[in-house]
């Protein structure tokens, strides 16, 4: 009796601890989103957008054939339900999801996927006057044909075999929109996004706030939110007084000071992932000086990334010894990284002919990203680690334009700059940041290294399509780096997130391309 | 007076076109290329003669000046390079912001530093004159962006009484008839947005009204010491005026005209935009644009910016001078001749 007793006291506890967990994780339908973040979207018609602030706002409203996990960066269907590429590797084929509307009710069909690629890689479609088209090489660049099979197959023919293809496909240079949409509003379109994700655009009010609502007609999960008001805070304590008031309940991109406070916090939760950038100091090997492999070597021997990390980036990112983070599959993890020893890097620069150091110009960047948080300070740090090899660095700076052109040109001998790979393809960093192919001015690859074996795997690679076999081409290309060192590569930043913790399911890629879809909000 | 104004107004055409060739060429002479700076970091060659091409800016600058100026006596001020929308409708949804916090400044910092100004002349060296003045200093000296800070820390997070940023709470739908929130829901008798929109002016507006107040009821003071001691004053007194009727009538009317030219050119400055206090308080403002259209070398916003400040400048001066005509006897007499 007594027993029983027991038993049926620890079973109703039990249940009872398994009632309040679960009514904690039960989302809670309905509720407003206000997300307080550091700008505003430039435009919402992303095949149009370089800037995160667009993206961030689009991607809630507009989709493509295929995006990211939601755990990975590898590719799943979206709009798309299936594809197969031709033997030669030259055709993709879409299977198309059916029953899919648009917001404004028009039918999501291949013609609809026909136009919104076409407008962009088509000189002569009557589209193509509406937008101004940037990064056309990392999204639909290598596509040369979209045809339309039947109403729900649709097929993409590339000049050569191009395996990152799929990879472009999710980034949100490849959106599909309402062509019927596209046709009203013309220019303006990228104030009046039609798509067919799982939020409505309602309205903008410039430099202010995007309002969006739940699509009650979406064909996946419907999302939990009722509305999303996305919230411009350019100053950066002003955001996280909102978040403090409660009148926001995410804040983006806080500085180190503040997430510190909001960690100790018991309101807020902080979310942290690794991202998929890297931030590095690029040898020009046009220069004599340091044409010499020895001298590159040095350059990584002298440079304390450790302390960098945990200086410049408060502790949030990941000293880097590749071009690329190993948050990104193919990342060659065997790579012993250069230790930091001054000795080692004063051998090395007597064996190349320089025992005494030389002098040389460092260029910074004069604007902060996430890669490069504090440029300047950076650059002053490295400066004093090259002082303590005898190497006298004069620190050069330029407005950012300038920068740009200038390094582009390769005047510097020395620069810091960055990348964050969007479509997170390890051919994203090494073929476009270090072949020979992007060496010519305006060069992607500012070390204006030209290294032959290098170029021709990472080309090969682009017609691979057998992950395994890609990857085994590019764990040899970082070897290649490693050995001949154009970079000194510095570090993989941290991305941070800071939210109320009365939301829940929120999500944040790397790549930044996050949907809110998930997200609820306790009452 | 209407001759007068009509060739004021004819002067402004040359000062346009003066100021479109200095901010034409100011612009393409700091060195950064739209293209290269709106394509980023990984552009393509390709990509950035594109851009170059689109926007016209591979051809010559007369060629490119001639153009934007043909547009511009048409009513068109081009397209941003940035943002690819009409310069024109970029620039009215921010200056109608900015104006409804001008003008909310410069009705703050005019009243309160008209009349601390005068008091404090009134009363000379008495402890509400030597507060006042102080406070006055201190108020030209305070950075505006920890001012601001402060205010928002105390008055939104802390005792959380007034809204911290913004027009109006998110979720609001304002009337559009002006463009000035705070009118047009008067004007539709919308009372809660009007009350809603008013609140979130008051921070914003104080801070930005701090340095013209101070400097107000400085010029004030000083002014109205200087009538104080003349000899009409003393005559007016003699008469048997009330001493307020003399302060009002005869010393202020008097002391104005230094004061009004105060006003008016703050006024125009705060016109063009005030970037700190926008940026603080999320004012979807002009200051906040130029400055971001500047760094993206956007050129026709910059041009189409900088024009509209030119006309605010001259017609600020315009109502300045019309001003001194009805506070100044002897204008209007010269003035007809």
């Amino acid at each position: 009796m007594k027993k029983g007793i027991w038993v049926s006291l620890s079973l109703s506890v039990l249940f009872l601890f398994a009632a309040t967990v679960l009514a904690a994780e039960t989302p809670v339908k309905g509720g407003t989103l206000t997300w307080g973040r550091g700008g505003d979207s430039v435009t919402l018609d992303l095949a149009q957008a370089t800037d995160g602030e667009s993206i961030k706002a689009g991607i809630q409203i507009l989709e493509n054939l295929v995006m990211f996990k939601k755990d990975s960066m590898d590719v799943e269907p979206q709009l798309a339900t299936s594809w197969e590429v031709s033997k030669d590797g030259l055709v993709w084929t879409f299977k198309l999801r059916k029953g899919v509307k648009f917001h404004d009710g028009t039918p999501f069909n291949a013609h609809a996927v026909k136009v919104s690629f076409e407008r962009v890689i088509n000189k002569d479609h009557p589209f193509h006057k509406y937008g101004t088209w940037r990064y056309p090489a990392l999204g639909l660049g290598p596509v040369k044909e979209v045809k339309v099979i039947d109403e729900y197959t649709v097929a993409l023919r590339t000049e050569k075999p191009y395996a990152p293809l799929v990879a472009n496909l999710a980034l949100w240079l490849c959106p599909i929109l309402s062509p019927t949409a596209i046709e009203k509003y013309k220019e303006e379109i990228g104030r009046n996004p039609v798509g067919t994700g799982p939020f409505k655009f309602v309205k903008w009010v410039k430099d202010d706030q995007i309002i969006l609502e739940r699509n009650e007609d979406y064909w996946g999960q419907k999302p939990h939110l009722d509305r999303i008001f996305l919230k411009a805070i350019p100053e950066v304590s002003a955001r996280y007084m909102a978040l403090q008031s409660g009148a926001i309940d995410i804040a983006d991109d806080l500085d180190p000071d503040s997430i510190q406070m909001a960690k100790s916090n018991p309101n807020f939760n902080v979310i942290e992932r690794p991202s998929i950038n890297v931030g590095y100091l690029a040898m020009n090997t046009k220069k004599p000086l340091l044409s010499n492999k020895l001298v590159r070597q040095a350059f990584n021997h002298a440079i304390d990334k450790q302390t960098i990390v945990k200086t410049i980036f408060r502790g949030l990112a990941i000293p880097a010894k590749n071009p690329f983070p190993p948050s990104i599959w193919g990342y060659n993890d065997k790579i012993v990284d250069y230790e930091y020893n001054v000795q080692k890097a004063k051998d090395l620069l007597a064996k190349a002919g320089y025992p005494k150091g030389f002098d040389i110009e460092l260029w910074a960047m004069p604007v902060s990203r996430g890669y490069m948080p504090e440029p300047v300070k950076t650059a002053e740090l490295i400066q004093g680690y090259l002082a303590a090899v005898g190497i006298n660095a004069k620190i050069v700076r330029h407005e950012w334009g300038v920068y740009l052109d200038k390094t582009s040109k390769g005047e510097h001998d020395l620069c810091m700059l960055g990348w964050l790979g969007g479509n997170a393809d390890p051919d994203n960093f090494l073929y476009g940041l270090l072949s020979a192919d992007v060496t010519k001015p305006p060069a992607a690859n500012v070390a204006f290294w030209e290294n032959a074996e290098f170029t021709k795997l990472v080309k090969e690679a682009q017609a691979v399509f057998d992950k395994a076999k890609r990857a085994s081409h590019y764990l040899r290309a970082q070897e290649i780096f490693h050995e001949e060192v154009p970079w000194v590569p510095l570090a993989h930043s941290t991305i941070v997130r800071v939210h109320n913790k009365k939301l829940h399911d929120v999500p944040l890629r790397p790549n930044g391309l996050n949907s809110f879809q998930m997200i609820w909000k306790e009452k | 007076m209407g001759r007068f104004i009509s060739r004021r107004l004819f002067h402004l055409v040359f000062i346009l076109i003066g100021v479109s060739i200095l901010v034409f060429l100011m612009l393409r002479l700091i060195p950064g290329d739209p293209a290269h700076l709106l394509v980023g970091e990984l552009a393509s060659p390709q990509d950035v003669a594109r851009i170059r091409e689109k926007f016209g800016l591979d051809r010559s600058y007369p060629y490119q000046y001639y153009v934007y100026m043909k547009n511009l006596f048409r009513g068109d001020m081009g397209t941003s390079i940035r943002s690819g929308v009409p310069v024109s409708e970029e620039i009215a949804v921010r200056f109608l912001a900015t104006v409804e916090l001008s003008v909310a400044a410069m009705l703050i910092s005019s009243l309160v530093g008209i009349m601390a100004g005068v008091i404090s002349s009134v009363r000379k060296y008495s402890l509400f004159d030597y507060a006042s003045m102080l406070l006055a200093l201190a108020g030209i000296s305070m950075p505006i962006f920890w001012l601001g800070l402060m205010l928002m820390y105390l008055f939104s997070v802390k005792w959380g009484i007034l809204p911290m940023m913004g027009r109006f709470t998110m979720g609001f739908d304002p009337h559009t008839v002006t463009g000035l929130v705070i009118l047009d829901s008067l004007l539709k008798g919308d009372l809660a947005l009007f009350t809603n929109s008013l609140k979130h002016l008051i921070l914003p507006a104080f801070t930005l009204a701090t340095i013209p107040m101070a400097i107000i009821a400085r010029m004030t003071r000083s002014s109205m010491l200087e009538v104080l001691s003349k000899d009409y004053i003393r005559t007016a007194r003699a008469k048997g005026l009330a001493y307020r009727t003399v302060i009002i009538r005869h010393a202020l009317k008097n002391a104005f005209l230094p004061v009004v030219t105060v006003i008016g050119l703050n006024f125009g400055l705060l016109l063009g935009g005030a970037v700190l206090t926008e940026t603080i308080f999320s004012w979807p403002g002009l200051g906040r644009y130029v400055v971001d259209s500047l760094l993206a070398r956007d050129y026709p916003a910059v041009q189409g910016c900088i024009l509209l400040f030119a006309v605010i400048m001259v017609v600020v001066n315009l109502a300045v001078d019309v001003i001194y005509f009805y506070l100044d006897p002897r204008l209007r007499t010269d003035g007809k001749g």
